[in-house]
């Protein structure tokens, strides 16, 4: 009669420990990746801060460390940004469209263009960049321009979008497409009315996720042409550089005061990833719809 | 059951006779499969103008695969081939020139889950008249579909409020507002309660017996009850096994619905309505 409580006391102590020891283990994993993330942000930091001024952003490059600055850099990161998004949203936006609305599961093509999404999105960067080399500036004759260097980060981070965008464009639940269609709305209508305005918050969500993932990356930029000394505003059809791969040039020269100037700019690059990042998250959970 | 059965016997005298019923629908020999699998056969019947028809049996008999045949709904599902006629108004539903859109104009759906668009609830009734070009007079348009679904004056005040704020009893209501503002001829309703609590229901119900002077209704809902409350003509389906194990609907009577309920001519029917099975 009295054995019962007794056995609520001391049940289970070995599950118990091993719970312990389980979430000691998931401590220590979250703390290696935050202290190392974390050391390399302060020192980055400390290298750098005192030279974020406007020297760095309104200033050309130059081999005197102290009127040297990234505007060059900085303008053309911004403008690939813009060229990346106007070419893949579109293109993005328009390939989920054919893929979840409009093509039939069931045709080789499909299924084949299905499976060769997945992969393009784990090709290395650097084969994009000689992909671009040969198409872009010598096969089309673009030459060394900003505008190659767009179309090539395009076709880099296009998986991505078109990947985002299919999930968003999944998550529009079945029941408002036939409440469309049973009012009398074609297909076009359905989709141009009702599931793409839905959808927007996940495709701007993958958009900016993916132009962030572009504006870091040097390899492919590299291989296309971004010249690492540019000492003139870029434009769309002219040389340029951009931010990772200025970076990259003073990283390497002799001079240590070009080693603090890179942590400047790297600075700035992160904050414009992390605004764009945190920007997308605002997004996300802003306009979240649950269904 | 028995003062139901007083209500049916007062419907039923309360129905036009057959030589003045005008057939709205005159359905000959359909079936429906699904990739080759038979999912509902021969079913014939007449669905007459002004009046709400109800389609009732066991779960997997059917009745949805048939109401959605109606409005082309079954052409939304890969591999769904409907055989047989439909004439509507004499012309052959499933005629090769027949557009879709064109007949769902004319013949809505409200669906068991209310399923209101994530928009404001102007919007929602706006969307039909906007994409078949009845933009015009949209907030008249607007609020006399409201008033008809019996929403407007819960609804006025906060026409752009989002539609999802609405209770489910109200969202389904909207969600016939909705249909009704592109002036249909037909509604159709699959188990349009069945989500809703019991005083939704009731609503709904008396939104049924108002809507039908001015629209036909075919209703399906597998509460017998409701049937035996709403609807004129009933008609009962049921389940049958075919040589691989299939399951098949079929029809099986077709009735005004105090003969279905009081004096079935099938035992099956007999069996269903009386909770022998069901």
């Amino acid at each position: 009669m009295n054995a019962v409580p007794g056995r609520l006391g001391h049940g289970a102590q070995r599950s118990k420990w091993a719970g312990r020891v389980f979430l000691g283990f998931l401590w220590l994993s979250l703390a290696v990746g935050f202290v190392t993330l974390g050391a390399l942000l302060v020192q980055v930091f400390a290298q750098g801060y005192k030279w974020v001024d406007a020297v760095l952003f309104f200033e050309p490059p130059s081999t005197d460390p102290l009127i040297a600055g990234a505007e060059p850099a900085i303008l053309a990161t911004i403008f690939l940004g813009l060229l990346l998004l106007a070419f893949t949203v579109p293109l993005g936006v328009g390939t989920a469209i054919y893929l979840e609305e409009y093509a039939n599961r069931e045709r080789w093509y499909n299924r084949l263009l299905e499976v060769n999404i997945q992969n393009l999105a784990a090709v290395p960067s650097i084969v994009y960049g000689i992909l671009g080399l040969a198409f872009l500036v010598r096969g089309l004759g673009l030459g060394r321009v900003l505008l190659a260097g767009a179309m090539i980060l395009t076709l880099l981070v296009l998986p991505t979008v078109i990947i985002a965008a299919r999930e968003a464009i999944r998550a529009v639940p079945d029941s408002i497409r036939q409440g469309a269609y049973a009012l009398g709305a074609t297909k076009w209508q359905v989709v141009w009315r009702q599931v793409l305005p839905a959808s927007i918050p996940g495709i701007a969500t993958g958009s900016i996720l993916a132009l962030s993932r572009a504006l870091g990356e040097t390899a492919p930029l590299l291989l296309v042409g971004a010249l690492t000394y540019v000492a003139f505003n870029p434009t769309i059809l002219g040389e340029f550089t951009a931010l990772p791969v200025q970076i990259y040039q003073w990283v390497a020269r002799p001079q240590d005061e070009f080693r603090t100037l890179a942590a400047s700019a790297i600075i700035v690059l992160l904050g414009i990833l992390l605004t764009l990042n945190a920007f997308a998250i605002w997004l996300r959970n802003r306009y979240e719809r649950r269904w | 059951m028995s003062n139901v059965t007083v209500n049916l016997a007062e419907r039923e005298q309360q129905l036009p006779p057959k030589e003045f019923r005008e057939v709205v629908f005159d359905v000959k020999d359909l079936g429906v499969s699904y990739s080759g699998a038979k999912a509902l056969e021969s079913v014939s019947l007449e669905v007459y103008r002004n009046f709400v028809t109800a389609f009732i049996g066991p779960s997997g008999c059917g009745k949805s695969t048939f109401i959605r045949c109606f409005n082309h709904m079954n052409d939304l599902i890969p591999g769904a081939v409907v055989e047989g006629t439909i004439l509507y108004h004499g012309e052959n539903l499933y005629g090769s020139h027949v557009d879709p859109v064109e007949v769902r104009k004319r013949i809505g759906m409200v669906f068991q889950k209310p399923n209101p668009f994530p928009k404001s609830i102007y919007d929602n009734v706006a969307f039909g008249p906007r994409v078949l070009g009845m933009d015009d007079s949209l907030d008249d348009r607007v609020e006399k579909a409201l008033q008809q679904a019996a929403l407007w004056d819960e609804v006025k005040d906060r026409l752009k409020a989002g539609a999802l704020s609405l209770s489910g009893g109200q969202q389904q209501r909207l969600c016939i507002a909705r249909c009704l503002a592109v002036e249909p001829e037909v509604l159709l309703m699959d188990e349009p309660a069945s989500a809703l609590d019991p005083i939704a229901t009731t609503r709904i119900e008396d939104l049924m017996h108002e809507l039908k002077r001015d629209y036909t209704i075919i209703v399906v809902t597998h509460n017998m009850q409701q049937a035996a409350r709403v609807a004129d003509m009933t008609a009962f389906f049921t389940v049958n096994r075919g040589e691989e194990g299939q399951r098949i609907g079929t029809l099986v009577e077709y009735d005004a619905t105090s003969k279905i309920f009081t004096q079935p001519s099938d035992k099956r029917t007999e069996d269903y309505v009386t909770g022998r099975f069901g």
